[in-house]
This record gives structure tokens, C-alpha cells and sequence, in this order.
């Protein structure tokens, strides 16, 4: 199996992982509507090859607060990925799981933020079990691990992985939503998954 | 105060007084202000990855601790600014998730403060005041006019080194 160019993807390759994208994303949303039995929209994927200084400028300002949830995979695609909302989503999300709805504050306490990291959990193993049902690869999520902070700092993390590679990141966004809730979903397989999900594909 | 330019993530920029420099957002990167008072000349690194020696890819000299330290000074000098009236302040590098797989991926922000006081020690540049680890992300500003280097967390308040 060859190592696929990230800089050379083909307008086909592309069309492969952006599909990818809309099918993970589409599960997750289903799943995240019914949970919390609100109607959600997803819009098209984005799949961008970007520079590292482009990052922010593609997903939102890097100063912006917001709730990340990163799993980490394992089995036979690795890498990670990020389920991303800004902080008054992250809010309208608990108030409605929580019945709250006039709770207004930044602040979560611990109860809110273990909910939040089940919603990452829920949302995240929903996403990751259509792209293994449709590889059929095996995919293994980690344990979800929840951060709130700039959004620069979190994409940090998936970005330093990719820099020991190149000088540009792939990333696989889509988002959902609808009026008050609103998030992302990143998906960031290491430069030899990319290779493995293709080829399933009949891509590489 | 002046102009507010922007450094990016893998990037690198020079500055004249009274100009400020600033990267939103350090989460592992860490960001490297250098200054020479005498010329009012500061520059500012935010750099990913400690060592450049151990990787293929290493055209993006900003990406990296010891080239990008090493072309930011070729760049201050080259405006004017002398190395051996240069010093140094450096944020970031934190940790930003607890846990989470590969521990080599949530180990690079305390290797990425390493790598930084090293290179400045490399470079015999002094390393004045830093602001760094813990869990926490940082937007930072360095200020042309004094040197100072004013620090921003998310429900942390201001703090200037």
C-alpha cells in the first residue's frame, strides 16, 4: 500500500473522504438530534488541505472559547478526531439534556461538564461506527477527554501531529446544528490511514 | 500604541517600536519574543515542534524551535537589531488534554519548552521571564515599545512579564 500525497489528492480522492465526512457526521447528528430530541441540520463537508496558519482562519478565531472533545483511534485507522462547539452551544446543549433552560452562565459544574463529555462520547462513537461500518475497518475510540479554551490551543494538538509530516493538515469538517447549537466534527487520520482509507475505496 | 501584527501558528515575525506582535490561542506551540531595546526591535516565534534535526519535512523554518530561533534572529539583525543586546521571554506549552492515547502527542508542549531554553541558551540570548505549561491555552502580545510581554488566558485574567 502506497503513502498517499497529501499535496497531490486527486478531485476523486477528495470526493472519497469528503463523502466519508457526510456519512460519519450525518450518524452523529441523528444521534445528538435524537438524544436530545431536537431537529439538526448538517450542512456539505469541507475537506481542506490547509496551512497551519490557515487553521483558525478555516474553523473560527483562534481566541474564540469553545468545548473540545478529542478520541483518540486505534485499530486499523489512527489518529484522532475533535468534536468541536462554541461555548453558548456547549450551554444550550446542557440546559437541554438538563432541562434547564434558563441557566445562562459560562461556568459548568462538574455534573454539566460529565454530560458534556457523554455527549462527546455518544456523538463521537456514532460518527466513528458508520466510518468503520463503511471501511469495514476496525476503529477503537479512546476513552473522549473534554478541554474548554481557545479554539487555537485545542487545534493545537491534532496540528503538532501533523507538522512532524508536513507543512499542511488535512482536515474533514462538518458541521451541524440548528439556530442555538452548532458544532463541529474533525476528523484527522495519521498520513498512513489516509493510504488505508482510500485503498478501500479503490482510491490509492 | 501601534500597529497589531498578526503571527500565526508555524510563523514568524519582525517588529519596530512601537508596534505590537501577537499570536492568539499558544496551546502546545510556544511563542518566543525576543527584543533589543536599544533599537526597539522585537520578534515574535510561535513555534510546534521542538527539533527540526529529527524530521523529513522541515522546509517551514517557523515550525521549529531551533530554525525558527535561529531565522528570527537572522531576520532582527538584518533590520538592525544586535544578538548580544537581545532577550528573551517565552510562553505556552501547555497541556491541553489530560489524557488520550499517544503520550508522545501531549508530551510536545513540555518538550517544546525545553527545546526553547535550550536554543536560547544555544544562542546565548537571556531568558528573562517566561509564562509557561500547566492546562491552559495563551494568547500573547509583545509590546516594541518596553519589551513587555502581556499574557491572556480564558478566566485567568492579564498577566504582563
Amino acid at each position: 500500500m502506497g503513502v498517499v500525497d497529501l499535496n497531490n489528492l486527486s478531485d476523486m480522492q477528495y470526493d472519497v473522504l469528503k463523502e466519508l465526512g457526510n456519512i460519519g457526521a450525518g450518524n452523529a447528528t441523528t444521534a445528538l438530534s435524537q438524544m436530545l430530541s431536537i431537529r439538526m441540520d448538517m450542512s456539505v463537508p469541507n475537506v481542506a488541505l490547509l496551512d497551519f496558519c490557515d487553521i483558525s482562519s478555516f474553523v473560527g478565531p483562534e481566541d474564540a472559547p469553545v468545548v473540545g472533545i478529542l478520541l483518540g483511534l486505534g485499530g486499523d485507522i489512527t489518529g484522532m478526531m475533535m468534536f468541536l462547539f462554541d461555548i453558548n452551544s456547549a450551554r444550550h446543549l446542557v440546559n437541554k439534556l438538563m432541562m434547564d433552560e434558563k441557566n445562562m452562565s459560562y461556568e459548568f459544574n462538574e455534573i454539566e461538564l460529565s454530560a458534556l463529555n457523554e455527549i462527546g462520547n455518544i456523538v463521537g462513537g456514532s460518527y466513528l461506527t458508520a466510518l468503520a461500518t463503511l471501511t469495514q475497518m476496525r476503529i477503537e475510540p479512546s476513552v473522549p477527554c473534554m478541554t474548554i479554551d481557545m479554539l487555537g490551543a485545542l487545534l493545537d494538538v491534532p496540528a503538532a501531529e501533523y507538522a512532524r509530516y508536513g507543512d499542511k493538515i488535512l482536515i474533514i469538517q462538518s458541521k451541524f446544528g440548528e439556530s442555538d447549537i452548532s458544532g463541529y466534527f474533525l476528523l484527522i487520520p495519521e498520513l498512513e490511514s489516509y493510504a488505508k482509507i482510500l485503498s478501500c475505496f479503490g482510491m490509492c | 500604541m501601534g500597529e497589531i501584527i498578526k503571527v500565526g501558528m508555524a510563523d514568524l515575525k519582525i517588529a519596530h517600536s512601537p508596534d505590537v506582535l501577537t499570536t492568539l490561542g499558544l496551546g502546545s506551540c510556544v511563542g518566543i519574543a525576543l527584543y533589543d531595546p536599544v533599537t526597539g526591535i522585537g520578534g515574535l516565534l510561535h513555534f510546534m515542534l521542538p527539533d527540526s534535526t529529527r524530521m523529513h519535512n522541515n522546509e517551514n523554518k517557523a515550525k521549529f524551535a531551533d530554525t525558527g530561533l535561529m531565522e528570527l534572529i537572522r531576520q532582527m539583525e538584518a533590520a538592525g537589531a544586535k544578538k548580544n543586546r537581545m532577550t528573551a521571554k517565552i510562553a505556552g506549552g501547555a497541556k491541553m488534554f489530560a489524557s488520550v492515547v499517544k503520550s508522545d502527542t501531549l508530551l510536545v508542549g513540555e518538550r517544546n519548552i525545553e527545546a526553547a531554553r535550550m536554543n536560547l541558551q544555544l544562542q546565548g540570548i537571556p531568558l528573562k521571564a517566561e509564562d509557561v505549561g500547566e492546562n491552559f491555552g495563551r494568547t500573547v502580545e509583545l509590546n516594541t515599545l518596553d519589551g513587555s510581554y502581556t499574557i491572556k488566558a480564558i478566566g485567568k485574567g492579564v498577566k504582563v512579564i
